[in-house]
C-alpha cells in the first residue's frame, strides 16, 4: 500500500512568500547591513549579493523559559574521570550558568548571537536603490520606439496554432459543411426518391438496371457526403496581433569626472565609486537611459564606459571644457524636447582661476534651461573654493534642478548618492 | 534462508529498484508486524526540501515571516556546507508521506524507506500520544483550511494584522495545548462548516461574560439565571473566574479575551490546533528516533542476510548509520547534548538484547522482561510510553554504562557544581531519574497558568507560574507579556510561587511609577 510520487517538476520557491515577508519585516535592519556594505566594497563589487546579520535577540520568538538560577540537574554522556560527589568549579565565573554541555559556543566561526542569511543579488540591489529615482523625468516626444506590445488585430487566415480562434475557426467549417453537403443531399434525396418510385412499381414494370443504377448512385452520394470533413485547414481562423508601439521615457545621463593631477588616487577612487553607483542605479531601474561619459582636465574628451572607470590620465583642470563638450554633444545628439537630459559631475573642486566663471555662465545661459537635474558632488575635505561658490548661485537661480554635495571620505559616497536621488513628492 | 540476487547495486538509483526495494521491507516489517499507515513517498529536489524543512515539516502552512526565516537559516546553513540536510522527513499523515532528496544515493533512500516510512510511520500509528491527541487522516485538510483562512483574513484585514496576531499566538503556542483532556479531532469539513456558527457563537458568550450590567438578581426567583444551564462558566457566581487554573492560556484567550474580533479568535484556534497536532511529537523525540533507527537498522540486515542489497551498499549504511548514532562526549567540541537517535537506538536495541540475552543484573532490573519475546516487548514499549515514562522505565545500567552518563547539580546556592551521580551501582537509578525529568515536558516549561481574570474589577488577567526547583522565569517573559497583553487587552499580571506562596510579581504594561508615588 506504498506508491512513488515524483514532485520533482513540481514548483520551486514554496517559502518565496515567507522569505519576503521576513525580509519586509527586517527592513532597516537588512538596509542598515547594505549601506555599510555598499561603503566597505570596492569598486568592482557591487554585482553580488550579500550576507546579511541581524543581531538574534531582534529576530527572536519569544517563549516563556526557565532562567538562569534555581537547581538543575543536568544528565550527559562521556563520563570519564569524575566520581559521585567530586566538586567542580562553576563555568564562565559564577553566573550560574546552565552546567556542562548546554550552549557552548558554535564552533562555525560566528557567534551565536547573531543571525546570519544571504540576500540575493536582486535584493541585495533592490535594497541599494530603494526609494530613489531620476527626478523631474517627463514623457517627451515618442520617438524612439523600440518598446512595442502586441495588441489584437482582428483575425487572419494564418498564425501560429497556440492563437487559433475555435469559435470563429467552427463557424467557418460549419458554413463550408452546410454548403458543400446540400447539393449532394439534394441529390441523394433525389435518387433516393426515384429509387422508391421505381421499387412501388408492379416486380413486371421495374426496371432493374435503373434499380442497380439508383442503388449506385445512392451509395456514391453517401460517400460523398461522408468524405466531407468536419473540420478543414481552410477553415481555420487565428487571432491576429500586431505590435504597437509603446511611448516611453527617454533618458540620457552625461557623467562628467574631473581626472587632473589635483584629484588624488583616493578622491579619483571615490568618484568613481560614485559613478558606479549611478550606473548601476541606472542599468537597473530604467532601460531606456543613454549615459554618456566625459573625462576632463584641460580637455575634456568622451570616453567609454571602460575607459572612465579604468584609464589614468592626468592633467590640469580647465572644468568649462567638459561642459561645453556636453553642450555640444546634446546639440548634436540629444534633442532637449525628445530627451530628458541629466548631468552627474563630479570634482575635488580645484579649476582654473578664472574658468568658474565660465561655468557660471555656461550652465546658466545654455545648459540649465536644457536640463531635467544637475548634480555636483565635491570630493574634498577642504574649505569649498571659487567653483563650488560658482555653483551655488546656479543652484539659487534653480532651486529644483540642481543639487550639490560634497564627500569627505567613501563612506560619504552612499548616503549623498541616496540624498542626491531621493524620491521627491510628485509636484 | 536462500540468498537471493540483489535487486539493484552501485549508488544511482531508479523508481523500479525503489519499488522493488519497498516491497521487500513491506514484506519483512509485516513479519516483524509493523503496522503503518500507506506510505506515499515522494521524491524532491534539495530546494523543495528546504522549502518542507522551513515550514517545519508541514506539507502546507500558512504564510508567516518566521517560516521565511526559518527557511533562510536552513538555505545559508546549506550553501556554507555546514548542515548535511536530513536526507527524510515524514509527515505524521494518513497517507503518512515522506520525503525522499534526489540526491541521495541508492543506498541512502533504501535506509530512508526503512526509517521513515516503516519506522516512524508504524510509531505514528501505535504510539499511545499520537492516537490520542492527533488525528492523521485530517491534518493535511486541516492545513489547508488554515492556509486558506489565514489568506482570507489576510485581504481583509491586511498582512500586518494577520502577522501581529500570530506573532502573539506563536509566542503562546505552547500552552496552547490540552495535556489531559482529548480534545476533538480536527476535520477541515467540519471546520469550514461550523466556522461562521462558532464566530457568533463564541462572540455570544464572550459578550455575557463581559457585560458591564450587574445581573439582576431576583430573589423570589431563586437565582434562575445562576443554574447550570444559563450560566456555564459559573460567571455570576460569586467566586474567582476561572474557578480552576486553566492550563490552556490560549483556549482561554479564544473564549475569554474581551476585545478580539472573531477573526481574530478563530485565527487563535488555528494556532492552537496545530501546536496541539505537535504536541506528542515533542514529548516523543528519544522513542521515535530511537525505534525507525531502530527498525532501519534490523531492515538493513535483513535485505543483506536476504541477499537483496550488496557489501557495497551496507558498508555505505554502516558508515552512515554508525555517524547517525554518534554521540560525542560532553567535552568533545562536536557535543551538542543528547543526540537521542544514539540514546533512543541504545535503548531499545537493548529491550532487544534484555529479552534475548538476559545477563542477572538484567533479571534483577527487569524481572517482567527478562527473557520475554522481544518483539512483543518492543512493540509494548513503543505503545504505551512517551520519552519520560519510557527512560523511566527502560534505561537499563548496562545503557548507562556504554554511554557513560553522569549527573551533575547547578545550585545557585552553592559555590560550586557537584556530581550527583555516576555509572555505578549506587548511580543508575539516580541518573535514570534524573534523565527522565529532563525530558520532561513539564520540567522543560515554565508551569503557568491562568488564576484570574478579574471580571468585575479592573480587567486584568492573572496568570500563576509555579516555580519548578526554585528556577526562575528568563528574560523572554516581558516580551511575552506583552503579546499577552496585545490578545487580551487589559494589563497582565504573572506572578511567581513557590510551594504556595508567591516569590515574584511582574505585570505589563509596567505601572508607572508616579502615579504610585502620587
Amino acid at each position: 500500500m506504498s506508491y512513488f510520487i515524483d514532485r520533482r517538476p513540481n514548483a520551486r520557491h514554496k517559502s518565496a512568500v515567507n522569505r519576503q515577508r521576513f525580509l519586509q519585516r527586517y527592513r532597516s535592519h537588512i538596509k542598515r547591513a547594505v549601506e555599510e556594505s555598499v561603503n566597505r566594497r570596492s569598486i568592482t563589487d557591487m554585482e553580488r549579493g550579500e550576507k546579511v546579520s541581524i543581531p538574534t535577540k531582534d529576530i527572536s520568538e519569544p517563549s516563556f523559559q526557565h532562567g538562569p538560577g534555581g537547581r538543575r540537574t543536568v544528565v550527559s554522556p562521556g563520563n570519564k574521570e569524575f566520581a559521585e560527589g567530586d566538586r567542580l568549579r562553576r563555568p564562565g565565573g559564577g553566573g550560574g550558568g546552565g552546567g556542562s554541555g548546554e550552549g557552548q559556543a558554535g564552533n562555525q566561526g560566528e557567534g551565536m548571537d547573531e543571525f546570519v542569511f544571504s540576500l540575493s543579488r536582486e535584493e541585495f540591489l533592490d535594497f541599494v536603490f530603494d526609494g530613489l529615482e531620476l527626478p523631474h523625468l517627463e514623457r517627451k516626444q515618442l520617438q524612439v520606439l523600440e518598446e512595442t506590445r502586441p495588441v489584437r488585430a482582428g483575425i487572419s487566415k494564418e498564425g501560429v496554432p497556440a492563437r487559433i480562434n475555435i469559435v470563429r475557426s467552427m463557424r467557418e467549417a460549419q458554413a463550408r459543411r452546410i454548403g458543400m453537403r446540400a447539393p449532394l443531399k439534394r441529390a441523394l434525396r433525389e435518387a433516393q426518391e426515384a429509387l422508391d418510385i421505381e421499387e412501388r412499381k408492379d416486380p413486371v414494370l421495374r426496371n432493374p438496371a435503373r434499380i442497380d443504377e439508383l442503388k449506385s448512385e445512392i451509395t456514391r452520394l453517401e460517400k460523398r457526403i461522408a468524405s466531407i470533413p468536419f473540420l478543414d485547414t481552410y477553415d481555420l481562423r487565428y487571432n491576429h496581433l500586431t505590435h504597437q508601439p509603446m511611448p516611453s521615457n527617454q533618458a540620457v545621463m552625461f557623467c562628467i569626472m574631473d581626472v587632473s593631477g589635483s584629484m588624488t588616487q583616493a578622491h579619483k577612487d571615490i568618484g568613481k565609486r560614485f559613478f558606479l553607483l549611478l550606473y548601476l542605479f541606472l542599468e537597473r531601474n530604467y532601460e531606456k537611459v543613454e549615459l554618456v561619459f566625459v573625462r576632463h582636465h584641460t580637455v575634456a574628451k568622451e570616453v567609454d564606459e571602460e575607459e572612465f572607470f579604468y584609464s589614468r590620465e592626468t592633467g590640469g583642470t580647465i572644468v568649462s571644457s567638459a561642459l561645453t563638450l556636453v553642450n555640444s554633444i546634446i546639440e548634436a545628439r540629444y534633442a532637449p524636447e525628445q530627451w530628458n537630459l541629466y548631468v552627474a559631475q563630479a570634482s575635488d573642486g580645484d579649476n582654473w582661476d578664472d574658468d568658474s566663471s565660465t561655468c557660471l555662465e555656461l550652465l546658466n545661459e545654455s545648459l540649465m534651461c536644457k536640463l531635467q537635474y544637475f548634480t555636483y558632488v565635491e570630493i574634498t575635505p577642504h574649505a569649498h573654493q571659487a567653483l563650488w561658490e560658482a555653483y551655488d548661485t546656479v543652484r539659487a537661480a534653480y532651486p529644483e534642478r540642481f543639487a550639490m554635495q560634497q564627500i569627505v571620505q567613501a563612506e560619504d559616497i552612499y548616503p549623498v548618492f541616496r540624498e542626491l536621488f531621493r524620491q521627491r513628492a510628485q509636484g | 534462508m536462500t540468498r537471493r540476487k540483489p535487486i539493484a547495486t552501485g549508488s544511482d538509483w531508479n523508481f523500479e529498484a525503489l519499488e522493488s526495494y519497498e516491497r521487500a521491507i513491506a514484506e519483512l516489517a509485516r513479519e516483524y508486524r509493523l503496522d503503518t499507515y500507506p506510505n506515499q513517498i515522494e521524491i524532491i529536489t534539495s530546494e523543495q526540501m528546504m522549502d518542507a524543512y522551513a515550514s517545519v515539516g508541514m506539507p502546507i502552512g500558512y504564510h508567516h515571516w518566521s517560516f521565511g526565516k526559518q527557511f533562510l537559516s536552513v538555505e545559508q546553513a546549506y550553501r556554507r556546507g555546514q548542515m548535511g540536510l536530513a536526507y527524510e522527513l515524514v509527515i505524521n499523515s494518513d497517507p503518512c508521506i515522506a520525503y525522499l532528496m534526489e540526491e541521495n544515493s541508492l543506498m541512502m533512500q533504501v535506509l530512508v524507506i526503512a526509517h521513515a516510512c516503516y519506522g516512524h510511520n508504524s510509531f505514528f500509528k501505535g504510539n499511545y500520544l499520537f492516537r490520542t491527541w492527533t488525528d492523521a487522516s485530517a491534518i493535511v485538510d486541516y492545513l489547508v483550511f488554515a492556509r486558506s483562512y489565514v489568506a482570507k483574513c489576510e485581504e481583509r484585514h491586511g498582512v500586518e494584522a494577520v502577522e501581529q496576531l500570530l506573532d502573539a499566538c506563536h509566542a503562546l503556542q505552547n500552552y496552547g495545548v490540552d495535556r489531559y483532556k482529548r480534545p476533538s479531532p480536527i476535520s477541515a469539513d467540519e471546520e469550514a462548516r461550523r466556522q461562521e456558527e462558532r464566530e457568533a457563537y463564541l462572540q455570544t458568550q464572550v459578550n455575557r461574560l463581559w457585560s458591564t450590567i450587574p445581573p439582576v438578581v431576583s430573589e423570589l426567583a431563586q437565582e434562575p439565571l445562576h443554574d447550570h444551564e444559563n450560566d456555564p462558566l459559573g460567571l455570576h457566581r460569586h467566586g474567582r473566574y476561572p474557578s480552576e487554573p486553566q492550563e490552556n492560556l490560549l483556549y482561554f484567550l479564544e473564549k475569554n479575551a474581551p476585545l478580539l474580533e472573531p477573526w481574530q479568535r478563530e485565527i487563535v484556534r488555528i494556532v492552537r490546533k496545530l501546536a496541539q497536532y505537535f504536541y506528542p511529537q515533542r514529548q516523543t523525540q528519544v522513542m521515535n528516533e530511537g525505534w525507525a533507527t531502530f527498525w532501519h537498522y534490523t531492515l538493513m540486515n535483513r535485505l543483506y542476510d536476504d541477499g537483496l542489497i550488496d557489501e557495497g551498499i551496507m558498508l555505505e549504511f554502516l558508515q552512515s548509520h554508525t555517524s547517525v548514532i554518534t554521540q560525542p562526549g560532553f567535552d568533545s567540541p562536536y557535543f551538542n547534548g543528547i543526540n537521542p537517535y544514539a540514546l533512543g537506538f541504545a535503548m531499545f536495541s537493548d529491550i532487544q538484547r534484555i529479552c534475548r540475552a538476559p545477563t542477572e543484573e538484567d533479571r534483577e532490573w527487569f524481572p517482567d522482561i527478562a527473557g520475554s519475546d522481544w518483539l512483543e516487548t518492543l512493540h509494548f514499549a513503543m505503545q504505551n510510553f512517551k520519552d519520560e515514562s519510557f527512560i523511566q522505565q527502560f534505561l537499563s545500567p548496562k545503557v548507562i554504562r556504554d554511554l557513560k552518563l553522569f549527573s551533575l547539580v547547578d545550585d545557585d546556592r552553592d559555590d560550586s557544581l557537584q556530581i550527583e551521580a555516576i555509572h555505578d551501582d549506587r548511580g543508575y537509578r539516580r541518573i535514570r531519574e534524573a534523565l527522565s525529568v529532563q525530558y520532561a515536558l513539564s520540567a522543560r516549561e515554565p508551569n503557568i497558568q491562568v488564576w484570574e481574570a478579574d471580571i468585575r474589577g479592573d480587567r486584568s488577567l492573572t496568570l500563576r507560574h509555579v516555580q519548578d526547583r526554585r528556577r526562575p522565569l528568563g528574560q523572554s517573559l516581558f516580551p511575552v507579556m506583552r503579546y499577552l497583553h496585545q490578545l487580551w487587552g487589559f494589563p497582565i499580571k504573572l506572578e511567581s510561587t513557590e510551594e504556595g506562596d508567591i516569590v515574584r510579581r511582574y505585570q505589563w504594561p509596567i505601572p508607572e511609577p508616579t502615579r504610585e508615588s502620587a
